[in-house]
């Protein structure tokens, strides 16, 4: 069987033109020498079958760009009896190149000028004698789009089929050496010398896919990667964490302690337990952002991110948002702050807006500290994980009634559609680099405004200065029973109240707050809170920590990232706004039914 | 609309798109990863739960919803 080969440069309705010649015949097929898929189709010419193989759209022969080296590598390895080569006739003065270089590799040839329609009415005409006498090959005019002069075309390929016979591979070959030879010169220099992203074949990719995405294995694979992922995160992240706060006390005792000893105390709590804390709060979080974001460059640039879209898209596009929200909002299990700084690979605005404003609403590690010691002082061990996953369903229930809630006035109006890449391994250097920028992004935009709230906090519960620090009489404990009359009909007094106060910097330090509020600590802390609540206050409390604003961190984040303090401002007022709503319906219905 | 839609393929089958009922913008968006009049396209499989669509053009793997594969004719 006689093979003939489509080649035209991009653009000139090769594709067309093939599928015009060929139906709805043709396959995809792997093809000796090259590792992309071609298109053929059987056709009848001249009472004989062909195959007719489409090439990738070229410019230049002896080019090096992916598609070029593909077209060299199948004509060396795959004999061809006839090259169809189609032109823009529009734009033959600079396409005019390609059939010339194939005329000197000897092939017999066709050339077929395509869009004739458009090129006539765009005034070029061209005398076919004369190009075919100047040429030496056959040349006619015709229109793909429209089927003129298709038929001629085909009469004129059988003829020159017939007429001539086209030399072997193996002369290709010597004849396109100097070329290879500069492919293996440049692979050989970008081996040694340059680190580019490894890529799958598209071949590898398709088996993988079949795996990944498979109907019913996609979903478990997927969620048992997050785990994992997940699990790296905070098993690392814990411990550097906890030597970052090693590290800064240490400093602090060592330090800063002896150096102040001799300030006022004014300034000796301003400078320590003010903007040194602040200092803390910040620091605090860089271990977990940088391991976040070498997880996600791994995640989103190996192409596993659109998949992960691909899986989640049909439940979170009926929230408004779509399946990358979903691989953000799982990450906010973790840390609400990085969850919210991956949200940049949302094109559309709103719909990065509904997904920011959703995350908060994820139950952090930070306050599933603040859970464990509640329930630990005021449920039993039987009671306690019943509480926790409670509190988990709480959080869910809460992301998805705000998403539904406000899908209306973030409508996303962006179409779904991503393109799916081959999987790579991202290069070492690569994740790194991002790491590192995403962690100084963080420190650059977030510092001040977590080091001033800080502050804040540390003068409200400080002063006036000569009460007793966090009690009722400080800035904080007014502010407190201020708030009484909203607070008391959901069973928080004015202590709790400060430990909230205290809660809107960082839920790691409530805790530690509510130590300094009673004065006590450890299990006397504990026995303390078990004698003065009960547990439908306490329950109320945690429902209450859980909705509300996450922490400083968080709100300087979301500031940054929304660029908008109107936004900030509305996630503040509808996290509080929610989180007292549930306490309210939860403490005066547990009332009710007199508990 | 008289022909059948991208949406109704099933996975493995392979169609030619005969045209595209888009506004401006998606045109763009789709004519820029290779939806094109006169294209091949092959739907590989369908997400659970009537999800997206994955399809290819070329060697290129694209995932969109139903409700935009409902705008391109077969």
């Amino acid at each position: 069987m006689k093979r003939i080969a489509l080649l035209g440069m991009p653009n000139t309705g090769k594709s067309t033109l093939f599928n015009r010649l060929t139906g709805a015949s043709a396959r995809v097929g792997n093809w000796p020498g090259i590792t992309v898929d071609l298109m053929s189709a059987k056709i009848l010419l001249g009472g004989h079958i062909a195959e007719l193989v489409d090439l990738p759209g070229i410019y230049d022969l002896h080019g090096f760009s992916d598609d070029e080296q593909v077209v060299r590598h199948f004509l060396e390895n795959n004999h061809v009896d006839l090259v169809l080569v189609v032109l823009n006739t529009s734009q033959i003065e600079r396409q005019l190149s390609l059939p010339l270089q194939l005329r000197d590799l000897g092939l017999p040839m066709l050339l077929l000028l395509n869009m004739a329609d458009e090129a006539k009415r765009g005034g070029v005409s061209v005398d076919l004698a004369l190009m075919q006498q100047h040429l030496q090959i056959p040349v006619t005019l015709l229109s793909a789009k429209y089927g003129d002069g298709c038929q001629q075309a085909l009469t004129l390929a059988a003829q020159t089929l017939e007429a001539k016979s086209a030399p072997g591979p193996e002369a290709l070959r010597e004849q396109l050496r100097p070329d290879d030879h500069i492919e293996q010169e440049m692979n050989a220099i970008l081996h040694h010398a340059v680190q580019l992203p490894t890529q799958f074949t598209d071949h590898t990719t398709a088996r993988i896919d079949r795996v990944l995405l498979h109907p019913w294995l996609g979903l478990p694979l997927f969620f048992g990667a997050l785990y994992l992922l997940f699990q790296f995160i905070f098993t690392v992240g814990k411990p550097l964490q906890d030597g970052v706060a090693w590290l800064l006390g240490y400093l602090r005792g060592g330090l800063l302690e002896p150096l102040l000893s001799g300030a006022p105390p004014w300034l000796h709590g301003l400078l320590l337990d003010g903007i040194y804390n602040g200092v803390g709060t910040v620091a605090a979080f860089v271990p977990i952002i940088i391991l976040f974001f070498l997880v996600m460059t791994l995640v989103e640039d190996s192409g596993y991110l659109s998949r992960a879209a691909f899986l989640m898209d049909a439940l979170m596009a009926k929230m408004g948002m779509d399946g990358r929200g979903f691989v953000m909002l799982l990450m906010g299990f973790g840390c609400n702050v990085p969850a919210l700084m991956g949200t940049r690979v949302m094109r559309s605005r709103p719909l990065r807006l509904l997904t920011m404003l959703v995350i908060p609403f994820s139950l952090c590690s930070a306050r599933l500290q603040v859970f464990v010691f509640i329930t630990a002082a005021l449920f039993t061990a039987q009671q306690a994980p019943l509480v926790l996953f409670t509190l988990y369903l709480v959080s869910f229930a809460a992301t998805f009634a705000s998403a539904l809630l406000f899908k209306g006035r973030f409508p996303n109006s962006e179409p779904f559609i991503l393109e799916l890449p081959p999987y790579r391994l991202p290069t070492p250097h690569q994740i790194l680099m991002r790491a590192w920028h995403e962690a100084s992004h963080f420190l650059r935009r977030a510092t001040k405004f977590i080091i001033a709230g800080v502050v804040l906090v540390w003068a409200l519960t400080h002063y006036p200065s000569d009460v007793p620090p966090a009690s009722a009489y400080t800035f904080a404990g007014m502010i407190g029973s201020a708030l009484a009359p909203m607070l008391n009909p959901i069973g928080i007094d004015g202590q709790l109240a400060i430990a909230l106060i205290f809660g809107f910097v960082a839920k790691e330090i409530v805790i530690g707050s509510l130590a300094v509020i009673y004065g006590l600590q450890g299990d006397a802390l504990m026995q303390l809170m078990a004698h003065k609540l009960d547990w439908v206050q306490a329950m109320s409390f945690m429902l209450f920590t859980l909705i509300y604003t996450p922490c400083l961190s968080t709100i300087a984040t979301l500031r940054s990232e929304a660029k908008s303090s109107g936004f900030m401002w509305l996630s503040i007022a509808w996290s509080l706004l929610l989180a007292w709503l549930v306490s309210f319906a939860f403490y005066q219905t547990a009332r009710l039914l007199g508990f | 609309m008289q022909h059948p839609s991208l949406a109704s393929l099933q996975p493995g089958q392979h169609a030619v798109i005969r045209a595209i009922h888009a506004e401006e913008g998606l045109h763009q968006r789709l004519a820029a990863l290779g939806f094109r009049v006169g294209k091949r396209i092959e739907l590989v499989r369908r997400a659970s739960f009537s999800g997206p669509l994955h399809v290819r053009i070329g060697s290129t793997d694209i995932i969109l919803r139903q409700s935009e594969a409902r705008r391109i004719q077969i």
